[in-house]
């Protein structure tokens, strides 16, 4: 399946992203051991200049991987009429063993580069590079991170291959049949997710206005935005896709990008991933606040990323509620409460 | 307000080609007034003046202003403090080829974001002042040396610095010319502007306007005025 | 709002800074477009194509029944027909008759295929466009052939298909049962093949089992494996162009990179004042990223849009023979104009994604000379 126009456009962005930041590991090694802020010999200033190229480099790089992960689920949406049993997205990366590894990858690093690039961001505020160990430390860290989601996403296309039926014999009983979200996070009970969904927000909101009103636990508040969005997304699989599809076993998390659905994953998702980024980099500022030079600006800049993550997180549940409100599905009839009783009455004794 | 102590700059370290422009300066100017400082070719005058306006860092020594010590600052925050208060008129006046004087004058504020207009009418004001006001829209490359300059003075000072720095000003005017940047130099000073001349010439060297005059030689200063 | 006005004003600059250097900028610019244009006029064409094949396979059966002799496939009996209406499930199931005829006259393959839908009365024919333009005739006209036993069979053609989508429409050859059975000699108690619809459609493997095990000298062709293979054969296809043109890939990105790094002594002298002026490393890799996106941005639209017109108003006279294959009978419809979003984002990553990662070295190093440059 290498030949694939879309794959080789994503192999092509991951695997120079993978080139360009790995070149960049000597030098980041380099920087670790040779750093001296108080020298102003030439070495120092190249070592200085050569920071400017890295954090474009990574800034180019998060943006190509924010859109390689769109376009990523896109095309395995669209490949899933080249596999036998494959309704959608999760068909496609269901089909080779590494197809969720390499999805998984890519988030990961999507946060990570998001980090980093707070952290730079951060760095750059106070006048003594105050980060700049840390940073270029997290850079050695995100490289193979990089490498890794890259090798993934390459071992993932490889393995692919259609179910090709040729002119000389049927294939009709070649596909071996794929379980379409078949594990445990759609499994999860509806009054379970939504319960845990609740608490999550409400923890991320009541965080989030301490930080923002009295500036205290912004590392807590990133903390909580990093642990939103697992639940928010086992939420999304297991009940909010229902909600949406109208039907009770309908689980997909991505057929909800679908035109059919009016695309309103994005509505979720794009929320979702940005204050997710947004609050885990608030955590980070807060984090930095303790470096002399950093006092303020790391504030200022915690506070400011705190606020869009609340306003992302608002909006996705603004979204979530009406999705819910909006479906024909009753979820939630007198019989449909037992399991959410026994889970209270469960968790109670 | 500027303090410079033991402050030394070499080139190409370590190479054949070794320079050190400046060995071992202390010297401390003050705010307000006006300083020329003079020395034969080679002497260090401009390599002194990109210092004090942070426009490099020496190699070794601290440079103080107001109180803060700027020798070790990342480029970026150097940027920040000359943007904000040094103004630099160049010795051939380095302007943009291809825009227009206006432009050329508002370059510096692009990347401080202030609304256009205002910028726009400040940047007005300043070619007013200058006499410069109807050829504020003519291309650089057409103007006489005295506009060009009096073009690069406006630039200077758009930013409204505090420091306003000429290397070698009137080195390519005639005598007529170099009045009227005296003049201009005058009015700027009485603004309450720190002025900062690097000149071979007699002219700026004894006019009446200079407070101080520093000498250099081989990187040092030999007379401190 | 500071920080948008500050990106509109770096915005201005970077637009006029272009301006200031029309030939150089020109001449990257015609290259970017070049290469813009080449990717997409192939992804256009490909796409198109896909389009007309799933168009065509949307009204083929859901499923067909053939007969396997010795693992060739061989006529099928009419009695198949009441075992297959048997298994349950089945709505109906029909015989076809269809097959090649090769015209040594203007060596080209016709297909002859028997209407299920239409009548079509003894002694005529109705042609597709390529056979009509091939042959040179029309309405009216008589062709003849060489039946099986050597007799001639002769067709009056009584019209032509309108050539508007499919792209196997152009060589049809439609003709009446008995006049397809005595060209080809085949008897009355055979098809070609049978053709089988389902009552609901997600059944459609259980039933193709029970046939399967019905007639068990049956191949049963699905209409889903059928898209499939199409599909992968015209992505592997689109694929083996787009490796071929990494290489020009590769080529504009090294040129890209030569474009960028070879800065005049005059933009070095510029970017020196504009930093001794007071703007930061950042602000000039700034700009200069946006000076690049500008370029991507036209280069991308006028790339496209110029494959856009090559592609569905030129007939794409440049790819056809890659991508269609090389038949005589080469269909001469008009590809109906789409667009397609996925395309679109690879089509950015073939092109924008290489120029800005090779021209990101140069920008770098030009943005970070010496503010004192300028001094000496
Ligand atoms: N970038 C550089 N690389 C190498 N040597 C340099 C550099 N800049 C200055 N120098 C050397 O440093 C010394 C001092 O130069 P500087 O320009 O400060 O002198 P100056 O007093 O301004 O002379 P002039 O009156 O001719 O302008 C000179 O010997 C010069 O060659
Ligand atoms: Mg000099």
């Amino acid at each position: 399946m290498l030949f694939h126009p879309v794959i080789i456009a994503l192999l092509l962005s991951s695997l120079t992203s993978t080139a360009m930041v790995g070149a960049s590991v000597p030098f980041a090694v380099r920087l670790l051991r040779r750093w001296d802020l108080a020298s102003g010999s030439e070495a120092q200033l190249l070592l200085e200049r050569r920071t400017y190229l890295v954090s474009t480099l990574v800034q180019l790089v998060l943006l190509a991987q924010l859109a390689s992960l769109v376009l990523f689920v896109f095309n395995a949406d669209r490949m899933a009429s080249l596999f036998t049993g494959a309704m959608c997205a999760v068909g496609t990366l269901e089909a080779d063993r590494f197809g969720f590894p390499a999805l998984y990858a890519n988030i990961a690093l999507f946060f990570l580069a998001a980090a980093w690039l707070t952290l730079d961001h951060v760095d750059n505020r106070g006048w003594d590079y105050p980060l700049i160990r840390v940073k270029y430390a997290a850079l050695l860290t995100l490289a193979p991170v990089l490498a890794l989601a890259s090798l993934a996403e390459l071992a993932y296309f490889l393995g692919l291959r259609a179910d090709v039926i040729t002119s000389c014999c049927s294939t009709l009983f070649s596909g071996g049949g794929i379980t379409v979200a078949g594990n445990s996070l759609a499994a999860l009970p509806h009054g379970l997710a939504l319960v845990l969904l609740c608490l999550t927000l409400l923890a991320v909101f009541a965080l989030g206005l301490r930080f923002l009103v009295g500036g205290r636990g912004g590392t807590a508040y990133g903390a909580a935005s990093a642990a939103a969005f697992p639940v928010a997304l086992a939420a999304v699989v297991s009940t909010l896709s229902v909600y949406v599809y109208e039907l009770p076993n309908h689980h997909c998390p991505f057929c909800l990008l679908k035109a059919e659905y009016g695309h309103v994953g994005y509505a979720l998702y794009i929320p979702l991933f940005a204050a997710t980024a947004c609050g885990i980099g608030a955590g980070i500022a807060q984090r930095c606040a303790d470096r002399a030079s950093l006092a303020e600006a790391a504030q200022r800049t915690a506070r400011c990323l705190a606020g869009w993550s609340l306003a992302g997180f608002a909006a996705f549940a603004i979204v979530a509620v009406c999705l819910v409100a909006r479906s024909h599905l009753i979820l939630f009839g007198p019989s449909a409460w037992r399991p959410l009783a026994e889970f209270v009455v469960g968790g109670g004794r | 307000m500027i303090h410079l102590s033991d402050v030394r700059k070499v080139f190409n370290q370590g190479r054949p080609n070794e320079v050190w422009a400046l060995n071992g300066i202390n010297l401390t100017l003050r705010q307000g007034g006006a300083t020329v400082f003079r020395g034969p070719s080679g002497s260090g005058k401009t390599t002194l003046l990109t210092l004090v306006g942070c426009l490099a860092r020496p190699s070794s020594g601290r440079v103080r202003l107001k109180d803060r010590d700027i020798s070790g600052l990342p480029e970026r925050f150097l940027t920040e403090i000359r943007r904000s208060t040094f103004g630099f008129v160049f010795q051939n006046f380095n302007l943009l080829s291809g825009l227009s004087a206006i432009q050329n004058v508002m370059i510096p504020a692009y990347p401080r974001g202030l609304p256009h207009k205002a910028l726009r009418r400040r940047a007005m004001a300043l070619l007013d002042m200058l006499d410069m006001g109807d050829k504020a829209e003519a291309e650089t490359r057409w103007l006489s040396g005295g506009e060009a300059q009096r073009i690069a003075i406006a630039r200077a000072l758009i930013n409204d610095p505090e420091v306003v720095i000429a290397d070698e000003p009137t080195a390519n005017l005639d005598s007529g010319l170099s009045a009227q940047f005296l003049a201009i130099a005058g009015r700027l000073k009485r603004d309450g502007k720190t002025l900062l001349v690097t000149s071979h010439d007699p002219f700026v060297c004894e006019a009446a306007l200079v407070d101080r005059v520093v000498t250099l030689h081989d990187g040092r200063i030999v007379e401190a005025g | 709002m500071a920080g948008l006005e500050r990106q509109r004003q770096l915005l201005d600059f970077a637009l006029s800074s272009l301006a200031r250097r029309p030939m150089k900028n020109l001449a990257s610019l015609t290259v970017y477009t070049a290469v813009v244009f080449l990717l997409s006029s192939v992804m256009l064409m490909s796409h198109a194509i896909r389009r007309e094949a799933a168009a065509l396979l949307a009204g083929a059966p859901e499923l067909v029944v053939q007969r396997l002799v010795a693992g060739r496939h061989d006529l099928i009996p009419t009695d198949r027909l009441a075992t297959i209406r048997a298994v349950r499930g089945v709505a109906a199931a029909g015989g076809r008759l269809w097959g090649y005829l090769f015209d040594p006259a203007v060596a080209a393959n016709y297909t002859f295929l028997v209407p299920p839908d239409r009548s079509i009365a003894a002694g005529t024919a109705i042609i597709g466009s390529s056979v009509a333009a091939v042959r040179g005739v029309g309405p009216g006209d008589v062709m003849s052939f060489r039946g099986y036993d050597g007799r001639p069979v002769a067709f009056t053609v009584t019209s032509t298909i309108a050539a508007e989508s499919a792209l196997v429409a152009a060589d049809l050859f439609l003709v009446s049962e008995g006049d397809f059975r005595r060209l080809f000699g085949i008897p009355a108690d055979r098809f070609t093949d049978i053709v089988v619809t389902i009552r609901n459609p997600r059944e459609v493997r259980t039933v193709a089992e029970k046939i399967d095990a019905a007639l068990p000298d049956a191949r049963i062709i699905l209409r889903d494996e059928m898209r499939r293979t199409y599909e992968s054969v015209f992505d592997w296809r689109e694929g083996m162009v787009l490796v071929l043109l990494v290489g020009a890939i590769l080529a504009f990105a090294i040129f890209s990179w030569e474009k960028a790094s070879g800065l005049s002594a005059d933009e070095r002298r510029e970017i020196g004042i504009l930093k001794a002026v007071g703007w930061e490393t950042a602000d000039v890799i700034g700009v200069k990223m946006l000076e690049g996106l500008v370029m991507s941005l036209t280069a991308f639209l006028a790339g496209y849009g110029l494959a856009f017109l090559h592609v569905f108003h030129f007939g794409a006279r440049l790819f056809e023979p890659v991508l269609k294959g090389w038949s005589v009978l080469y269909p001469e419809f008009p590809l109906a104009p789409s667009v397609d979003e996925i395309q679109m984002a690879s089509l950015f990553f073939f092109t924008v994604f290489p120029y800005t990662l090779a021209t990101i070295v140069p920008i770098w190093r030009a943005a970070v000379v010496d503010p004192d440059m300028v001094m000496r």
